[in-house]
């Protein structure tokens, strides 16, 4: 929890976190980092992304962003299943962070008084200090800056870790997102072409483990902190009450399903910070994968379901051929219908017959 | 040594049936139940100590050591000489003040699987019952109190404000050095023996809430004085085997704990007993804050 020893959460993690000591690329003087060009991000909520180049126009830069952590209760479900929430910027999951490699991602992170917890962040996208959450860590009243080097590229989750059993309970209570390092000349197909989308979208996946009462309906509480134990235990059985996009179950879908046109290109980056996921587009296909999330890598092609571990997230990249409605959904069912993890794109566009042709709609069964 | 509620309330009940009227008076004093036993207190002399301050510690943007401020205690102290036992903390849970403990309801083990929650309404039962002002200890008084068995925070000793890892990995390293293992089974009482201060099980495998807050703070060059500082009294400064600090909610401290190998084995409490005016006392006794 908290401790001075904040950073020490037990042998795996110093492990790694020794291991990052001594292996330092060339590094830039504090100096040099000051005379870089500067440039301020203001965030935008979940599915969207803020505005930003495919290929960087000029060289590295500091990045500025600023997010204030939000405690409060939110609605996850239709029946309107209350959560307390802890979130980054007022929304689960936290905003998409875009930047290039060589760049440095400049964060400040405030908690505002209004909130009860200490927090911080942990960005799998950087090197050192338990991924800045042992510099980050602020109290009620407080804020820090991080700035980091984005040496590799991909997309990469971050998510709160104030120590010992309060990291799994922030995480499941909605601290978490994403970040990505575009390569400075843009994403390339598996040959190495260049390739370019039209529209990203960020979809954020969570688990939440409500406690029910002897009645079996989901309980509601006072504050976040009353509902620890009650959660904890949940938790601890590994089954979620809610696996949810975009922080609410139904969230993407309806007037709020994402939208794009036939023949656009689209990535959609999926985090998924604490449970292994395998999104699937019913009726489509990821035309490019980057299952792992790691641009460095060559994409896998034409996959119909993929693998996305708990703690990362991954990009998929496709051409949208057909109008209509497609189903964007964690390819466990069970948890796609029951659970909430579905979305829904809506894609306007010239039906293609040859793709595909109703031959003779259903009538009844012809006799012999 | 002990304070006897009956014996105070013989003296002061006069007092309270004035301004309340007699027969709302009884009621009260009848639905209260039966009485409290105080329990049993060390009073410790007033005087000075070298103490290092809880929380968290910059200087110059970095973190830093903790101060060590000359600390005094001007008023006698009295505090309990041994944990609160979950049979007396049962008895709150039975008058419907306390949330249950996650222990057995035995009078010869101290109370573990509490908050600094259920410690402050146990406090506040307490008082009530017997006409005192109970409550938990300042880190300081904590401190004074423990004497010889006072470890405070497991310092790395290492400031680099170039190399911020310096400190994490020596803070490990002492810590892991301690060798201390886990020991989680509440012992009896007085297992853990008593200190120089009179007071028992002081530093062995339950560890206290204390009333104070946890605090990040930004110290001047001279390394003592505070330039600005931010309370979190989400967390409160938790005392034992070494320091650490919880928030407020957490009743395990085996697993709401220090991050290393030694969290804390249990968490408890003992509380201190403020003496109040005889007729704020009575007021108390019948219910009244
Ligand atoms: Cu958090």
């Amino acid at each position: 929890m908290l401790t001075r020893r904040e950073a020490l959460l037990g042998s795996v993690l110093t492990a790694a976190a020794v291991a990052t000591i001594g292996a330092m690329p060339a590094a830039a003087s504090a100096k040099e980092v000051a005379g870089l060009p500067r440039e301020r991000i203001t965030l935008v909520a979940p599915p969207f992304v803020h505005a930003h180049d495919q290929v960087a126009k000029d060289g590295p830069k500091v990045v500025e962003f600023t997010m204030t952590i939000e405690e409060k209760p939110v609605v996850i479900d239709a029946d309107g299943t209350q959560l307390n929430a802890m979130t980054y910027n007022g929304s689960i999951p936290g905003p998409l962070m875009v930047v290039h490699e060589g760049d440095y991602l400049e964060l400040t992170l405030i908690n505002p008084d209004t909130n009860t917890l200490a927090h911080n962040i942990d960005f799998h996208a950087a090197t050192g200090a338990l991924g800045g959450g042992a510099l980050t860590l602020v109290n009620p009243g407080e804020q820090a800056t991080l700035r980091f080097k984005a040496t590799r590229t991909g997309t990469f989750v971050y998510h709160c870790a104030p120590g010992g059993p309060m990291i799994p309970w922030h995480v499941v209570s909605g601290m978490s997102g994403a970040v990505m390092v575009l390569p400075r000349d843009g994403l390339r197909d598996d040959k190495g072409r260049p390739i370019r989308y039209d529209r990203i979208y960020y979809i954020g996946e969570n688990d939440f483990y409500v406690p029910r009462d002897e009645q079996g309906k989901f309980k509601k509480y006072e504050t976040a902190g009353d509902n620890y134990d009650d959660t904890v235990k949940v938790m601890r059985g590994l089954i979620p009450t809610h696996v949810v996009f975009n922080g609410k179950a139904g969230s993407l879908t309806g007037e709020n399903a994402m939208k794009a046109k036939v023949g656009e290109t689209v990535l959609i980056v999926h985090s998924q910070a604490n449970r292994d996921t395998r999104p699937h587009l019913i009726g489509g296909h990821g035309d490019y994968v980057w299952e792992q999330g790691k641009f460095a890598n060559p994409p896998a092609k034409d996959l119909e379901t993929w693998f996305i571990r708990g703690g990362s997230a991954g990009s998929a990249l496709y051409t949208f051929l057909q109008p209509g409605v497609y189903a964007y959904v964690n390819h466990n069912l069970i948890e796609a219908v029951e659970l909430g993890a579905t979305a829904h794109f809506m894609v306007d566009g010239t039906w293609n017959d040859d793709l595909m042709t109703q031959v003779e709609a259903p009538r009844a069964i012809a006799t012999q | 040594m002990s304070f006897n509620p009956i014996v105070a309330l013989g003296s002061v009940a006069a007092a309270a049936l004035i301004v309340m009227g007699a027969t709302s008076a009884f009621d009260r004093f009848s639905s209260a139940g039966s009485f409290v036993a105080s329990p049993e207190l060390v009073t410790l002399a007033p005087g000075s100590f070298d103490h290092p301050q809880p929380g968290e510690f910059l200087g110059k943007g970095h973190p830093v050591a903790a101060p060590r401020i000359l600390t005094t205690i001007s008023a006698p102290l009295k505090i309990m000489k041994y944990q609160v036992s979950a049979a007396e903390y049962g008895r709150c849970v039975t008058a419907g003040r306390c949330k249950a403990a996650d222990t057995l309801d035995s009078d010869n083990f101290p109370v573990t699987g509490v908050s600094h929650i259920d410690a402050e309404a146990y406090s506040a039962w307490l008082s009530a019952q017997t006409g005192a002002t109970w409550r938990l200890p300042t880190d300081a008084e904590w401190a004074y109190a423990a004497g010889e068995r006072f470890r405070g925070d497991i310092e790395g000793g290492t400031d680099d404000p170039n190399n911020p890892a310096l400190r994490w990995l020596a803070q490990y390293r002492t810590e892991a050095a301690l060798g201390r293992k886990s020991d989680p089974e509440p012992r009896v009482k007085e297992a853990f023996g008593v200190n120089s201060k009179g007071l028992a099980d002081v530093a062995g495998n339950v560890w206290e809430w204390t009333s104070t807050c946890y605090v990040h703070a930004t110290i001047a060059a001279d390394g003592i004085s505070t330039l600005s500082s931010i309370d979190n009294c989400g967390v409160h400064v938790v005392e034992g085997f070494h320091r650490t600090y919880m928030s407020n909610f957490i009743r395990d401290g085996k697993s709401g704990g220090c991050a290393v190998g030694t969290p804390p084995d249990n968490l408890g409490f003992r509380l201190v007993r403020e003496r109040l005016n005889v007729v704020r006392a009575a007021l108390r006794r019948l219910g009244f804050a």
